[in-house]
């Protein structure tokens, strides 16, 4: 196998990312821990948003993701975290599979508005079921990698960090090779041209379906990351706020390259961190400035700051 | 001779405007037909329907003696009959090289691959030999919405030729091409055809470039086909003079082309 250099670049950074989580204090490994963790997440926004649909219910599989590594451990005796994590996909696989039949018939705002109404059903079955702690939700503990379980709290962050660098590293590298590939390619001819596509010979209907249920397993993944770094799930994550964050931190990064989303995310972490820090209550106000200024500076993302410079060079 | 396309009573009425009136249609393998007639007479709705875009009110269609009356677009492109467009139909936000890049793809296989790279080698060399081909090199990496209007319709009829079709349905494929370049790219477009051994039946509203190319007319007029036949009989009908195409100069420019 072969890497080109963007995957190289990728895995030098996670490389030197793994190494910064020895030397940093426990909250900053667990801000960039959250970061990267919803960042796979809005991957699988991006992946949609590439195809032409935006997903308003994404947390349906961040929840899903997050919820199966919580049951897994509580209900069903596993608790190897990366058995648990690898389940959460699968189950947000099969998840996929069925809504995608009845989503993949739908564009635009109608494509949103009923990932959003899934979504909020799920929300809806959580808040009423007493034996996964209703609103409350329940606590992630007790688990393990390769047998070996962390003992201390600072133990466990730096694990979550680490898996959680590993994870984004491998989906980046897959979804670097899934956008350049017949697949994502065809994808964006979609977005462009549906007829098209049809008369080429292709269902775009199938094109969007493996797209759907593609990008539902990334961002269960990062449901499930979240919920081994916060020890924590609730229905919240599936709530339609949870769904919107992920789409704000899309636009925020823009769809330039595979990189933008982590960077967004970090980036939208810093930015809310401190404004609740230093201007409480008005952390809204401030980030709906920063997407006010991307949108009408940056229209692109982020990314665009960084492809101006080396502007000629296809990503 | 054996057929390759047939219609039997092919209606479609959009309300009450009637966009096709009982055509009974035969194309025979390796033929070569003109389709003319007046905006609005019915001959993109012809194609619609041919090619499963759009569902007729009544009537049959048969391809190679089977009926595709139903079948989706992609399935009938699949049994092997592609189309170009009116408006020229491309990803306009992709390169040229990209455009052909996709078609080649989707003519390998109807389910792209996952992980390896659409841009192969192999494909990239093949793109670039149809571009050759169809001599638009020139705008290989240019986005499709900056070439010009006859390089955007040779990327649209090459497209739909490279999975290999049996018949190609072109709508026309001149249409905001100036006068001029006309022939060369039917010429272009022709040879294509001609190595590949494919069946054409193409809308034209350019009587010269009828005349060049076509060994049989199809005149539409308001739903229905009024004439059918040699281009010379055709063109010579007095209601097809009335109607279509209006009382030109009988004489020929001196082109040499019959
Ligand atoms: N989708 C549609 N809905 C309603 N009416 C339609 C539709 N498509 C075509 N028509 C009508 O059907 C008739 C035939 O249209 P069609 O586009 O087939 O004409 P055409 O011969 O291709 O004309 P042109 O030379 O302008 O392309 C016209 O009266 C048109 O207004
Ligand atoms: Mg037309």
């Amino acid at each position: 196998m072969r890497f080109d250099k963007t995957e190289i670049s990728l895995a030098l950074v996670a490389i030197a990312c793994v190494l910064f989580g020895f030397v940093s204090p426990g909250w900053l490994i667990f801000l960039l821990t959250i970061a990267l963790a919803k960042a796979l997440v809005v991957q699988g926004v991006v992946m949609q948003m590439r195809s032409g649909l935006v997903s308003f219910g994404q947390g349906l599989f961040y929840c899903i993701g997050g919820y199966t590594v919580g049951m897994g451990g509580q209900f069903f005796g596993i608790h190897d975290a990366i058995a648990a994590l690898a389940l959460g996909m699968a189950v947000a696989i099969v998840v996929a599979m069925i809504l995608g039949l009845l989503l993949t018939r739908y564009r635009d705002i109608f494509f949103a508005m009923l990932s959003l109404a899934f979504s909020m059903i799920l929300f809806g079955i959580l808040v009423k079921s007493q034996g996964l702690g209703s609103t409350d939700g329940f606590n992630v503990h007790n688990w393990t990698v390769f047998g070996w379980a962390p003992e201390t709290g600072a133990d466990s962050q730096q694990t979550v960090f680490t898996m959680t660098v590993l994870a984004g590293l491998l989906i980046a590298v897959l979804i670097h090779r899934y956008t350049k590939a017949g697949i994502g390619v065809i994808c964006e001819a979609v977005r462009e041209n549906e007829v098209r596509v049809e008369y080429l010979g292709l269902s775009p209907r199938w094109l969007l379906y493996g797209n759907y249920v593609a990008a539902a397993s990334v961002s269960a993944l990062g449901g499930g990351l979240t919920a081994l770094a916060t020890g924590h799930v609730d229905p919240e994550m599936a709530y339609w706020t949870t769904s919107g964050e992920f789409i704000f931190i899309a636009l925020l990064g823009g769809l330039g390259h595979v990189a933008a989303p982590f960077i967004a995310a970090i980036v939208f972490s810093v930015v809310r961190t401190y404004s609740i820090e230093f201007v409480p209550n008005t952390w809204q106000m401030i980030l709906g400035f920063t997407l006010l200024g991307v949108i009408v500076f940056l229209p692109k993302g982020l990314w665009s700051l960084v492809s101006r410079e080396k502007s000629g060079e296809r990503t | 001779m054996t057929t390759i396309l047939e219609t039997r009573s092919l209606n479609k009425e959009f309300g009450a405007v009637i966009a096709a009136k009982d055509l009974n249609v035969q194309v025979a393998k390796g033929e070569v037909v003109g389709v003319i007639g007046s905006n609005g007479a019915g001959k993109t709705t012809f194609i619609n329907m041919v090619t499963g875009y759009l569902k007729p009110t009544r009537g049959e269609i048969l391809f190679n003696g089977k009926s595709i009356l139903g079948h989706s677009p992609r399935a009938i492109t699949r049994a092997g009959m592609a189309r170009s467009f009116q408006v020229a139909q491309l990803f306009p936000d992709m390169s040229v090289i990209d455009n052909l890049i996709v078609a080649l793809a989707a003519a390998e296989s109807p389910r792209p691959s996952f992980l390896s790279p659409l841009r192969s080698d192999a494909r990239i060399a093949r793109a670039e030999e149809i571009l050759a081909e169809f001599g638009i090199e020139n705008y290989q990496n240019s986005k499709v919405t900056a070439v010009p209007q006859g390089a955007r319709k040779l990327v649209d009829i090459a497209m739909a030729l490279i999975g290999n079709p049996q018949m190609l349905l072109l709508d026309e494929p001149t249409s905001g091409v100036s006068m001029d370049e006309k022939t060369g790219l039917m010429d272009t477009v022709m040879n294509a055809v001609r190595q590949h051994g494919v069946t054409v039946l193409f809308v034209e509203h350019d009587m010269d470039v009828v005349e060049r190319y076509v060994s049989r007319v199809l005149a539409f007029y308001s739903g229905e086909i009024i004439a059918d036949g040699k281009p010379a009989a055709v063109l010579a009908d007095n209601r097809v003079r009335d109607l279509v195409t209006g009382h030109r100069p009988t004489h020929k420019k001196g082109n040499g082309a019959s």
